[in-house]
């Protein structure tokens, strides 16, 4: 038996995402695709890793909360958002695509996973 | 009882209430509401206001109301709004003329007051919050967020059409529930779930597939006439989110996990006027074509504080762009914003973007675009932006970017320069003993 072997994916083929915001915080939710990625997530989207990800944006605190019924949990980021809506010199004043930041970070799992996970299905080129 | 929401935001689409009206009808009536004041409305609003008494409601109020008045006043709809804003009293009397320009009998429209803080007793509990810089803000507006009490008493008391200034999102459904099922304001458990039916609600199209779509991987059809929701509250405290029949868009349990979620912190602890809801327990399923259920949502005691909202004048934020095509051109940008950098006034903060190579996802402070190697995208917009108290420093900014059509780099082209006055807002806490809240009928209000 050999041991199995890990590759890194988007977490977009686990999850999928969803920014709100108030004031200057930003909230991200990460919902697993599926009940059997949701442990993985737990694993992998730690509180550290996701300020770590977000160190451009100087994150004061980040906290993470678990919601196991939804296989979903959800991120709360403050101080990212240069001083939120009425504040902030950015464009996207709200931090919309910020889940989509978010979505990049690489999560490892084993390859045989992997190959079920789903992906963006990009219409054929001729 | 069945409740419908055709406004997410002052600014969403008005022509999303006449198919909500119809289904509510069909399904022998309801409750139509429409959200419209999002953190910074109603800083807006007052400032409309200031200029002319009579507006400071919103703005779209004819567009969203006028096609569906007549239809909601013969079966019984039930209109209920923050679309008062500023000036509830006035999007009052608009909405009586209106009825009155169509022939319809008379609504009895009731008004929620007292949002706004404006008694001495008041701003001495804000310069407590705040402290001695109270004093030195050039104020616009104040405002706590009220919950569903006075929304539900005017219901009960036979109100067809409810205006409300700030009071919480959620709560323009938790006061129809109340009323509807005789809940007290201390049924924490049902006040919860009528909230977390009410946060899905509240975003309009957000819960029946905008806000959602990413082609390839979350696709959702007929986005162009999305629906806009629906909700089926059961006296047990359960729900079901749909949309109108023959309408774009899609509600399944991946777009109502994320809108459960949205501008959440705790799940456990959802802070509203009205209850803590908690939805740490939540659960969503999918029970037929674009209908999801929810359960599993509790709650717990309201806090004894509100939440306040306090606008001030912020000074002006100062915006100037600028195109380049082609060879280098994420360089000659980039040269560009250095040239903008050394000329202007160093007490400009400036934030320096490269749209098309690196924009929203930056920092003000450019961390993440200093540690990028520059890349060679070939149609990168310099945008420059800056925001001071002082117009003229401000304006600086625009010239010098006008300015790059002939000193700066190689082909620069589309100057857009636009100067704005900002606002800025503060929050703090209140004890509700401090915001008394009332409502009348507007037939009891001397003209």
């Amino acid at each position: 038996m050999t041991a199995a072997t890990y590759i890194d994916v988007p977490l977009y083929r686990l999850a999928h995402s969803r920014t709100g915001d108030k004031g200057d915080i930003s909230n991200l939710s990460v919902i697993a695709w599926r009940p059997d990625c949701y442990e993985i997530l737990v694993d992998a989207v730690t509180e550290s890793r996701v300020a770590e990800w977000f160190s451009a944006r100087q994150p004061s605190r980040v906290t993470r909360y678990l919601v196991p019924s939804l296989h979903a949990m959800n991120l709360v980021l403050e101080g990212v958002l240069d001083g939120g809506v009425n504040d902030a010199l950015n464009l996207d004043t709200h931090g919309k695509g910020l889940s989509f930041w978010l979505l990049d970070m690489p999560v490892r799992v084993p390859e045989t996973l992997a190959a079920t996970l789903p992906d963006i299905e990009r219409p054929p080129t001729s | 009882m069945h409740i419908g929401c055709a406004s997410g935001f002052s600014g969403d689409r008005t022509d999303g209430a006449s198919a909500v009206v119809d289904t509510l009808i069909a399904l022998g009536g309801g409750t139509l509401i429409f959200e419209t004041l999002a953190e910074r409305t109603l800083a807006l609003a007052q400032l409309a206001r200031n200029t002319d008494p009579q507006s400071g409601y919103e703005p779209l109020l004819d567009a969203l109301v006028a096609p569906i008045l007549q239809r909601c006043l013969d079966h019984g709809v039930r209109i209920v709004s923050n679309f008062g804003q500023a000036n509830p009293l006035g999007a009052a009397r608009r909405i009586a003329a209106l009825a009155a320009e169509q022939g319809l009998r008379s609504p009895r429209i009731a008004i929620v007051a007292g949002d706004a803080l404006t008694t001495p007793a008041q701003y001495t509990h804000l310069r407590a919050a705040f402290g001695p810089m109270f004093d030195d803000i050039d104020l616009v507006s104040a405002n706590a967020y009220l919950g569903a009490e006075q929304i539900a008493d005017a219901l009960r008391a036979g109100a067809d059409i409810v205006v409300a200034g700030r009071v919480a999102d959620p709560s323009l459904t938790v006061g129809p529930a109340m009323a509807h099922f005789g809940w007290a304001a201390d049924n924490w458990p049902r006040l919860g779930q009528a909230t977390m039916a009410g946060h899905l609600l509240e975003c309009g199209t957000q819960v029946t597939g905008g806000y959602f779509a990413i082609p390839g991987l979350k696709d959702v059809p007929g986005l162009e006439n999305t629906g806009f929701p629906l909700c089926t509250l059961h006296e047990d405290g359960t729900f079901e989110i749909f949309k109108p029949p023959h309408t774009g868009g899609r509600v399944d349990a991946r777009i109502a996990k994320e809108q459960l979620l949205y501008e959440v912190h705790d799940p456990a602890r959802y802070l509203t006027p009205d209850v803590i809801a908690d939805l740490s327990q939540a659960v969503v399923e999918e029970i037929g074509p674009d209908r999801v259920r929810v359960s599993g949502i509790d709650g717990h005691p309201r806090p004894q504080s509100l939440k306040v909202n306090v606008c001030h004048r912020g000074g002006w934020l100062a915006e100037a762009e600028i195109s380049y095509a082609g060879i280098q051109a994420e360089a000659r940008a980039r040269l560009a914003g250095d040239i903008v950098r050394k000329r202007l006034n160093p007490a400009l903060r400036l934030r320096i973007d490269l749209i098309g190579a690196l924009s929203i996802l930056a920092d003000d402070d450019g961390a993440l675009q200093n540690a990028r190697v520059p890349g060679d995208s070939r149609d990168v917009r310099l945008r420059v932006a800056a925001a001071h108290t002082d117009r003229t420093l401000a304006d600086t900014v625009l010239r010098e970017v006008t300015a790059l059509y002939c000193c700066g780099p190689a082909g620069g082209g589309g100057v857009r320069t636009a100067l704005r006055p900002r606002l800025n807002m503060l929050s703090c806490t209140i004890d509700r003993e401090a915001v008394p809240a009332t409502w009348t009928f507007l037939e009891d209000i001397p003209t």
